[in-house]
């Protein structure tokens, strides 16, 4: 069954066309490495499968219906996170806010809830964190118990935006694996936006690269390919596979390395930095 | 301690209670602070504070006309903030440039605001009143409407709370979950709106942010929580009205003036123990270099201030 359906999709933002023409579908329990340059609209794509950004021609399903607003099987990690520096708010109580936090009324805690969020942040190893308030977190460690807000109330998809950015190599590494293991156990369907193809390569069934409005989806083998990448970006690409580890050049330069080192600010801010790719 | 306290009530609070206006004013003072305090905490935590102020100026326009069309100062205040927190909040958060926008109308609304007194020459006293309170002039009548007021505001508040803390903290998410951002953001500065009124009337217009700031940013800063942080926020406005009221009565200074330096106290106090704090737990690597820093971002946030 497929849990993602885009055909034919074109989506604008301010009369700009992000993606264009974009048809792919995507399986039940797949782990999908979505990849692409900066402004190449991995955000784009993810904000269209929680109907934030309705297309302009084509047609988005997801569990086989038009997307919309809050529905509550899809869990999501914006790449944008806002932090409040001066909150002393508890990483539990934080996590607490987002619980049925589009419902009315007035803010409350049932035991079950607490029960549930203590779990899932032990499950991601933040068991730590919900005692400790959030203005003295780390970016990384605000970063894990997002994540652990992502995972609660049993979701069948998750679209999880670059969720490795500020985190160091080694929980680059837990949270890759946590989230594969996690998901596979469930069922759950992952797309996962990265600026490496090498963090994700352990984990994914698939790869989405996304370049110059198309997309190309498939095996690492057939996608992340000299020619089909060229393709995408236009360019001049070489893949260059050594020990295992990926390389995707363009002109002898990194393009993952080179065009993303401004997302290793370490702070938890992220600017927005579309520069277009050449 | 308990001879203490009835000693204190009896030499210095009964005396103030004998008389109908400090009775008045205690109660006044009150409601306004609760509001204040509660509506003041939300304001801080979505780092909305000039708005509040904005609004806040943009009302004296509406008080100063209400006045010169015949009708009570504070309906004036309470119709133009509150059509100025919605026209504020239809603007999007988004939208860059929106400080500028909302600072071009407040200099607008204070320049129609003294076209109007302009106009209504009889009205110095009156304008006085306006900006910087006059709690001790508060009547029943003014207090039923307070508390009136009050009442609105936080249910209000209560029936939105939930989507507004969740949008405040995490705001992307809080849209993909449905949130409807941009409705729950003009609501809160339609209460906020009405939250400035009610202050307005009792340190007047340009000291609304002892009462609706100086409370909530003192209480972020010292207990973890949010009740806790909403119900200290409440807790020290209420204390630093009525302990002004009680000062300005005992050294005859305005009352205005006495809430104002006790807010200000409370937040330099709060700053100054959490950073205490803050150097306490971290005083084992705390050689030259950090402590320069430290000092140098203390620094950088007095200009900051400046700033403001
Ligand atoms: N709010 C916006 N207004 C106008 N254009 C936008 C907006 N958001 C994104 N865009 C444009 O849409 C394009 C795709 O952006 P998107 O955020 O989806 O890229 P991305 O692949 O997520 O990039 P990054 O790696 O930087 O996160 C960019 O060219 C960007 O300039
Ligand atoms: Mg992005």
């Amino acid at each position: 069954m497929n849990v993602i359906e885009l055909d034919r999709v074109t989506i604008q933002i301010g009369g700009r066309r992000v993606l264009v023409d974009v048809s792919l579908a995507i399986r039940r329990g797949e782990f999908i490495g979505v990849l692409g340059p900066n402004g190449a609209g991995k955000t784009t794509l993810m904000r269209g499968l929680l109907g934030l950004l309705p297309p302009s021609a084509g047609s988005i399903r997801v569990f086989g219906h038009a997307p919309q607003r809050g529905n509550p099987d899809i869990a999501y990690v914006p790449q944008i996170r806002t932090v409040l520096p001066d909150l002393r708010l508890r990483g539990l109580d934080f996590i607490a806010t987002s619980m049925r936090g589009e419902r009315w009324g007035m803010p409350s805690l049932a035991r079950a809830d607490r029960i549930m969020i203590d779990k899932t942040l032990t499950a991601v190893g933040a068991r730590g964190l919900a005692e400790r308030p959030l203005s003295e977190m780390s970016g990384g460690e605000r970063q894990r118990l997002l994540l652990a807000q992502a995972l609660l109330g049993e979701p069948r998809l998750l679209l999880l935006d670059e969720p490795l950015i500020s985190l160091d190599q080694h929980y680059q590494e837990t949270v890759v694996e946590l989230v594969r293991r996690f998901a596979r156990d469930r069922n759950i369907t992952v797309l996962f936006s990265a600026h490496e193809l090498n963090q994700l390569i352990g984990a994914l069934d698939r790869v989405l690269y996304l370049g110059n409005g198309g997309a190309a989806l498939g095996t690492v083998a057939e996608v992340v390919t000299a020619p089909v990448l060229s393709q995408l970006y236009g360019a001049d690409i070489n893949v260059v596979n050594v020990d295992g580890h990926i390389f995707v050049l363009s002109r002898g330069r990194d393009v993952e390395r080179s065009d993303h080192l401004h997302d290793h600010d370490g702070n938890g801010h992220h600017q927005h930095d579309h520069r277009s790719h050449a | 301690m308990t001879t203490m306290a009835t000693a204190t009530i009896n030499t210095i609070i009964a005396p103030m209670l004998e008389y109908d206006f400090m009775r008045n004013a205690f109660a006044a003072a009150g409601v306004a602070a609760i509001v204040s305090g509660l509506v003041g905490y939300f304001l801080v935590l979505r780092g909305q504070t000039f708005a509040g102020h904005a609004l806040g100026h943009i009302g004296f326009a509406g008080a100063t006309g209400a006045v010169l069309i015949g009708v009570a100062p504070l309906w004036g205040l309470v119709g133009v903030t509150v059509a100025a927190g919605i026209g504020m909040g239809m603007l999007g958060e988004r939208i860059s440039g929106r400080d500028v926008a909302i600072g071009v109308v407040l200099a607008l609304a204070l320049g129609f605001g003294l076209l109007f007194l302009h106009y209504y020459t009889a009205f110095a006293a009156q304008a006085t009143a306006l900006l910087f309170g006059n709690v001790l002039a508060v009547d029943r009548a003014m207090i039923v409407t307070l508390i009136g007021l009050g009442v609105i505001t936080l249910g209000s508040l209560a029936a939105i709370m939930r989507p507004l803390i969740f949008a405040s903290l995490q705001p992307e998410l809080a849209e993909a979950k449905g949130v409807p951002l941009r409705f729950v953001s003009t609501a809160f500065l339609a209460i906020v709106a009405l939250a400035v009124s009610e202050s307005a009337q009792i340190v007047g217009i340009l000291l609304v942010f002892s009462l609706m700031v100086g409370p909530p940013a003192t209480a972020q800063r010292l207990v973890t929580g949010m009740w806790r942080g909403m119900a200290l926020s409440a807790g020290l406005a209420l204390t630093e009205a009525w302990l002004g009221i009680a000062i300005a009565y005992s050294t005859d200074w305005p009352v205005s003036f006495c809430i104002a330096t006790l807010s200000a106290l409370g937040f330099f106090v709060s700053r100054g123990v959490s950073l205490a704090k803050a150097n306490a737990d971290g005083h084992f690597q705390g050689d030259t270099t950090d402590q320069d820093n430290d000092r140098s971002k203390s620094r950088r946030d007095l200009r900051w201030r400046s700033i403001d």
